[in-house]
């Protein structure tokens, strides 16, 4: 079987990690600095990608951005499953008792919340800012990895070897770590790929209502939201930014879809 | 089946020809804030005289388009007792759009009521130097001030100073009832306020048969509602960036006029550190005037030295006090102890002069060691934050009310300028008639608060509109908040 969707994702991927560690050590201009004078410059030798409408260079501010959407999109999925996994193994461990029951059905809660609904809320309160957006996106993650590890835990549960397992005296915590956990690992890393996609998208979104990263720290959003009025005057300030969320989503989506294929035991017995 | 469909069919396209033949007599305005009520006696909003202003209610004097102020409810005036009593002739045949009779009763109501004391009236002060107002016959009333004042006439013509009739005063937050050429119509709320054309009106009759107020926020939806006609015009078009490509389609006109708004970058004066003069000296030094009018207003803009129009007789020209010295703004930071930096927060209200022109500030200052932490605010936020709960060091904001340097003189105003001396000055103005001596003060308190550096002072906003190529009689320029529709009318 031909790798044929997780090493185009992987690359997509790459180049914007890359782009985003390299921005840390040196980007072509400063983004802190503006020169109005050279605003609107079109795509060219100096400006890669052209200037944007306080003359900062595009081509810098997207590989910053990508180090916001990317840090964010990380943090958030971290927060969701560091708090998600073990909140769906215990609800497996203790299936259909009182505790998987409250633990599932406030996850159907927080579901029922937009990701946007909760960031607006978390903003009301706290005010705008990157890590209010990480918050609400981290929020709106756990439900979707306990879900995930809960409905793959139960079915583990029933298995001989831990059965077995049962039988030679460990505990539910011993198995859920040492036997559950390695089981469905695969399933978790090709989640975890989709909702860094979505974690992208979301901030992507948020910012473009305000409610991201705050000026002046770039972000894809906030670009795509200044460019609006502009469009018809300089098209390559909204282009490369929505470029730019498109590759990094389409890259890891790609990806997400060939670690499933590689990962999964089935497909891998046929390779 | 098929027969069916053509006679509409037909009518419709013979309305459609009709339509493009015949002048238009109806008018779709937008505007980017919506009223949070309709009684400009009883609230501060400018969106509130942008509808009502000579549309729906009328004072006894009136601003013109340039500004001046002319009779509008009172034929004329006489003035006695050395300028400490003022006796109007009322217009007769004036009725309110209820049918009711404007007499001289309605005057000393509509008085009486903005300077009671529960009043919520937003400019009392207007009205703090009148003593009484009496009613000598129906069509004569006269007011007498507590000492001679010069302002008189001029503060009569303010929004704030319009005329009711005490039977649906009341009712003016929600169904105004006013003398004006146009009749209230009905409101949606979060959409448009529609006024109709009053046939019983005293004066020359609007040329519109009905005018409608679209509350459009969002500059990206205001250019497309422009571009597919949705909207006749925009007084206050929000995204200067699009002006030249409008001004280049003949569909459209781009008019350029001055407004009243004093754009500053405004410092808090009674809190750490800009309570130390140096220190906001330093800042206005930092400041580039012209890479802000350029980049956030694409060069729609003159530069102020001081809070005053430029427009104004007595303005003086202070910019060059205030120069674009970066190196002045370090040594003066040095001299203040501050050499390693400091870090103060910008707190930004919503509309693109604040938030473009706060992230080009933000890159002045940096160059000069001061970081200038962004917070983008909602205007609620900001009015309870900024203006009310006076939390910031910095913020951006146009005042557009018209001669409006008399707030230097209130400590307890938002940025907290507290100095006796301009305070005294403004006491004296307060009660000088002669013009000469007004303007000589007018330009001293000029000079104050600029040798003070209360704030750094940035430019004054040009009003930018768009208006189809068509429509004509719209105010180029705005003297105060108003959207006067009088003399609107199509081009055939």
């Amino acid at each position: 079987m031909k790798l044929r969707s997780l090493v185009p994702g992987a690359l997509l991927v790459l180049l914007v990690v890359i782009a985003a560690l390299l921005s840390y050590l040196w980007t072509p201009f400063d983004v802190a600095t503006l020169d109005i004078r050279n605003k609107f410059a079109s795509p060219g030798a100096e400006h890669w990608l052209g200037t944007d409408h306080l003359g900062r260079d595009i081509l810098s501010m997207l590989m910053v951005g990508a180090r916001t959407s990317i840090a964010v999109a990380l943090v958030a999925v971290g927060i969701g499953m560091g708090v998600g996994v073990p909140l769906g193994l215990l609800a497996a461990a203790r299936a259909h008792s009182w505790l998987d029951e409250l633990i599932m059905r406030g996850n159907d809660l927080v579901f029922a919340f937009p990701a946007l609904l909760i960031a607006i809320m978390i903003t009301a309160v706290f005010g705008p800012g990157a890590i209010n957006a990480i918050i609400a996106i981290g929020i709106f993650n756990i439900p979707v990895f306990a879900r995930l590890t809960r409905g793959a835990a139960m079915s583990l549960w029933n298995r001989e070897f831990i059965l077995a397992a049962r039988v030679a005296g460990k505990g539910p915590l011993r198995i859920s770590l040492e036997h559950l956990l390695p089981n469905i690992t695969n399933l978790l890393v090709v989640q975890g790929t989709i909702q860094f996609s979505l974690g992208i998208l979301a901030e992507a979104g948020l910012s473009y209502v305000g409610l991201g990263a705050q000026p002046p720290i770039p972000s894809w959003g906030r670009m795509l939201a200044e460019s609006q009025t502009l469009i018809s005057l300089a098209p390559h300030l909204a282009l490369f930014p929505g470029l730019a969320i498109v590759i990094t989503v389409l890259g890891l989506n790609l990806l997400g879809d060939g670690l499933r294929d590689w990962l999964d035991p089935r497909l891998r017995r046929e390779r | 089946m098929k027969n069916r469909f053509r006679l509409p069919a037909m009518l419709l396209l013979a309305t459609a020809v009709s339509q493009v033949y015949a002048a238009r007599t109806d008018l779709t305005l937008g505007m980017q804030l919506e009223p949070p009520n309709l009684d400009p006696t009883g609230g501060a909003a400018a969106a509130i005289d942008e509808v009502v202003y000579a549309n729906i209610f009328e004072g006894l004097t009136r601003f013109d388009a340039n500004g001046s102020v002319i009779p509008a409810l009172a034929s004329s005036w006489a003035i006695e007792n050395d300028g400490a009593r003022y006796v109007f002739t009322l217009h007769s045949g004036v009725t309110f759009h209820d049918g009711a009779e404007f007499t001289a009763d309605d005057v000393k109501f509509s008085i009486e009521r903005a300077m009671a004391e529960d009043s919520t009236n937003a400019q009392k002060q207007l009205f703090a130097n009148i003593d009484s107002v009496e009613v000598i016959d129906p069509l004569t009333v006269a007011i007498n001030l507590q000492q001679a004042d010069g302002n008189l006439l001029f503060n009569l013509a303010w929004g704030d100073a319009i005329i009711l009739d005490p039977a649906t005063a009341d009712e003016a937050a929600t169904s105004p009832v006013g003398t004006g050429p146009f009749v209230f119509g009905k409101w949606v709320q979060g959409d448009r306020v529609e006024i109709l054309r009053y046939q019983d009106y005293w004066g020359e009759p609007a040329q519109l048969d009905k005018a409608t107020f679209k509350f459009i926020s969002e500059p990206t939806a205001a250019y497309s509602a422009i571009l597919a006609g949705d909207l006749d015009a925009f007084p206050n078009y929000p995204a200067p960036e699009n002006l030249s490509q409008l001004d280049d389609d003949p569909r459209y006109s781009v008019v350029l006029g001055s407004t009243e708004g004093e754009t500053i970058l405004a410092m808090n004066n009674a809190a750490a550190p800009f309570d130390d003069i140096r220190v906001r000296e330093a800042v206005a030094h930092a400041i580039n005037r012209e890479e802000i009018i350029d980049g956030a207003m694409y060069g729609y803009g003159t530069p102020i030295g001081t809070h005053f129009a430029p427009h104004n007789p007595a303005y003086v020209d202070l910019t060059g006090q205030s120069d674009f010295d970066p190196e002045k703004s370090k040594a003066l930071l040095k001299e203040a102890g501050l050499e390693e930096g400091l870090t103060v927060s910008l707190k930004l209200p919503p509309p693109v002069y604040a938030r473009r022109g706060g992230e080009i500030i933000a890159a002045q200052l940096r160059d000069v060691g001061i970081t200038a932490e962004i917070e983008n605010l909602e205007w609620a936020q900001w009015l309870e934050q900024v203006f009310k709960g006076k939390d910031f060091n910095l913020t951006i904001v146009s005042h557009t009310e018209p001669m409006d340097i008399g707030i230097y003189a209130n400590p307890e105003y938002y940025f907290q300028y507290d100095n006796s001396e301009l305070q005294a000055l403004m006491t004296t103005l307060g009660s000088e008639t002669d013009p000469d001596r007004r303007l000589a003060l007018l330009q001293e308190a000029q000079q104050i608060i600029a040798d003070d550096y209360v704030n750094a002072y940035l430019f004054q906003l040009a009003r930018t509109g768009v208006a189809n190529s068509k429509l004509k009689g719209l105010w180029p320029n705005s003297p105060t908040q108003a959207n006067d529709l009088t003399a609107v009318y199509w081009e055939d």
